[in-house]
């Protein structure tokens, strides 16, 4: 199983202050859910949102219809479809940030407009990007521009070369061609923007400890930089890490080896392999993966998209039970000595009950809305991210024993050349 | 949908594995196989009974990682997908199933379903690489002009994300299309010519180290690769061959 919160979930263990947990880019272009069963909700390219229009019907009895398969989204006439980013957001249109384009939906969707079976998926449709290619097309190419055969034919070919990839995914997840009739998708969760506080130097507060990449905070603040993953690996890699490093290095590089003798290597080791026995010696009644998916669905439910208080400390209370539960029933099966991976899975999970009690710690402190972070008490009358200039700070997080006794520490953040605003896609 | 599934269970490496039939029922079609096989573990977790372990990671078909040899073709009977991607509807009500792992010399087993595909990685140690200049002085990528042809048959091999499938599928189990990939992606660019000669002799030399086999052109890895990586590949690797055998 991947996992990219364990590591740096242990250095936070160890010392290493975590920031900005809450902070969490959701992707308005998934697969929406179609069963418990699904392991992942498959993130289709944000660039497919260059040339498509994002709608829903604009009628509740056809929303209806579409949910129980009685009636073709391509049935629906253009004046009972509500392009909903366009109507909300004239200038911005389906270009809108994630976060808008997200809570727009969802809202949609609340609203009981949305168009699959689970009433959770909106349309992104490419009919018009097809004509409006292929008349273009008809047009360089010196054809009937009025002759819709043609324009399809060559809309089709132009929007093929471009995203034929994507609809091929899309094709095979879904089993529609989206080339005849519009994409579902729905918003889930593609990335956390926090992690492992730094220095200037990408030292974190554990001395001679450095974290590089996705697993610091450094990069983004409430959004996240767009292509960051590689491009945070390389910055940090090539050009900030040699510079720094060199600094602590010069004091430390005649220490020599560091000898496993000591009290603290032996003091690590038995804690590694008191928890491994406790998996495999746990007679526990559930698997780890139901523990995985129980905490997913708090997360999703009541620290997702938008945030509120009271849905944030029952998420608080309710990850702590869940925590508890893992480590009196989870089911680890087969030996500590031998490829097992229910056995990693289990090390994996522990730690996501932990950082996700932090993560919604860190929601409920912050009073304000700021990107990837809406709380629904936080928002102006047009139902933007609504700033507060008390909470002007990175939060970073020290472990102390059990999330809710965490402490908080403020980086205060100022801003010298620009002028921190509330944002406006009017 | 109620499946006969027949899998083969290998403790690890060193023990014998054979075949265990597993009936399994209402799995729904638009379920990925990977996704059916999350319900069989689930449900002999709950027996008490050890899980079927498989490799998966990113389960949207590019890290390269989900294997499985699905009644006799890698990655089972869909085109162009991996295990992840396909999807149970490619199969009927009351289908028996077999799956097995990659078989090949150079891909030992390490418990049911998993083998043990480093040989790949110490191939592209061998070579795969390029040395650039990171010291402050480095050359602008856009200073050197790459055709359009020659940029798009390079992406085209470096789509290749070493699952193996080509060896698996191979009846000599030659790794040559995934070596022709590798040394392709970079034969063809600029910046892959200062190391031309020693990337084409190392990589093949680790790639008979590891126990591959030859190439006979059956073409059957080309027809299993879930990326579609051309045949062209080999020959191009082999003409690299020749040209760095004759400097």
């Amino acid at each position: 199983m991947g996992s990219n919160v364990t590591a740096a979930w242990k250095a936070h263990k160890r010392g290493a202050y975590f920031a900005n947990p809450c902070y969490t880019q959701i992707h308005p272009t998934c697969i929406p859910v179609s069963g418990d069963h699904q392991s992942k909700l498959t993130l289709m390219s944000e660039s497919l949102r260059n040339d498509s229009r994002i709608w829903v019907p604009k009628k509740l009895e056809d929303a209806k219809a579409i949910q129980n398969k009685t009636l073709k989204p391509t049935e629906i006439t253009e004046e009972n479809r509500d392009y909903f980013l366009e109507r909300r957001y004239p200038a911005f249109g389906n270009l809108v940030p994630r976060d808008v384009a997200s809570r727009a939906a969802k809202e949609r969707c609340d609203a009981g407009f949305g168009v699959n079976a689970t009433g959770e998926a909106v349309f992104l449709d490419f009919a018009a990007a097809i004509i409006r290619y292929g008349k273009e097309q008809a047009h360089i190419k010196g054809l009937d521009e009025n002759d819709t055969e043609i324009i399809d034919k060559l809309g089709k070919d132009i929007v093929k070369s471009k995203y034929g990839n994507l609809f091929q995914m899309y094709e095979k997840i879904v089993d529609e061609n989206p080339y005849e009739t519009p994409m579902m998708i729905y918003p889930a969760v593609h990335y956390t923007m926090g992690g492992i506080w730094v220095d200037y130097n990408l030292q974190t507060t554990v001395p001679g400890l450095f974290a590089i990449g996705e697993a610091n905070f450094s990069d983004h603040g409430a959004n996240r930089l767009g292509a960051s993953a590689l491009m945070q690996g390389l910055a940090d890699g090539y050009f900030v890490l040699p510079y720094t490093i060199g600094n602590y290095l010069s004091d430390d590089i005649r220490t020599g080896p560091i000898s496993t003798d000591s009290k603290e290597f032996e003091e690590a080791e038995a804690n590694v392999k008191k928890q491994v026995n406790h998996f495999i010696q746990n007679n526990g009644s559930k698997s780890v993966d139901y523990f995985h998916k129980k905490l997913g669905k708090i997360m999703w439910n009541k620290c997702g998209m938008a945030r509120n208080e009271k849905d944030l400390k029952d998420a608080i209370r309710e990850i702590s039970e869940l925590r508890n539960e893992f480590w009196k029933e989870v089911k680890v099966p087969g030996e500590s000595n031998e490829f097992n991976e229910e056995l990693a899975k289990a090390g994996r999970v522990a730690d996501f009950l932990e950082l996700g009690e932090l993560f919604a710690k860190d929601a409920l402190v912050r009073e304000e809305s700021a990107g990837g972070h809406f709380r629904e008490e936080y928002q102006t009358k047009e139902g933007e991210a609504q700033r507060r200039k008390e909470f002007q700070f990175v939060s970073a997080w020290e472990y102390n024993g059990e999330p809710k006794d965490a402490k908080l520490h403020k980086e205060n953040l100022t801003y010298k050349n620009i002028e921190v605003k509330e944002r406006s896609y009017k | 949908m109620n499946l006969t599934l027949q899998i083969w269970r290998q403790k690890n490496a060193k023990t014998k594995g054979k075949i265990v039939e597993y009936p399994i029922k209402d799995i729904s079609p638009d379920m990925s196989f990977l996704e059916m096989l999350d319900v069989l573990n689930s449900q002999l977790i709950t027996l008490g009974e050890e899980p079927v372990a498989f490799d998966h990671d990113c389960r949207e078909g590019i890290c390269g990682s989900c294997s499985l040899y699905i009644n006799g073709e890698a990655h089972g009977p869909d085109r162009r997908v991996t295990t992840c991607q396909l999807h149970m509807r490619k199969f009927k009500d009351g289908d028996t199933i077999f799956i097995e792992p990659f078989r090949a010399k150079a891909f030992p087993v390490i418990k049911d379903l998993i083998v043990d595909r480093s040989a790949f990685d110490r191939i592209q140690h061998a070579g795969g690489f390029i040395s650039v200049n990171t010291s402050g002085n480095t050359q602008d990528g856009n200073a050197i002009p790459i055709s359009k042809h020659d940029a798009d048959t390079a992406m085209d091999a470096a789509t290749c994300i070493g699952c193996g499938a080509c060896v698996a599928t191979c009846k000599n189990s030659s790794a040559m299309l995934f070596v022709g990939a590798k040394v392709s992606q970079y034969a063809l660019l600029p910046q892959g010519q200062v190391e031309a000669t020693s990337r084409v002799e190392n990589m093949v030399a680790q790639m008979d180290l590891e126990g591959f086999g030859n190439c006979t052109n059956t073409g059957a890895c080309e027809i299993e690769c879930p990326k579609g990586i051309s045949l062209e590949n080999i020959a191009r690797m082999n003409r690299e061959l020749m040209k760095a055998s004759l400097k």
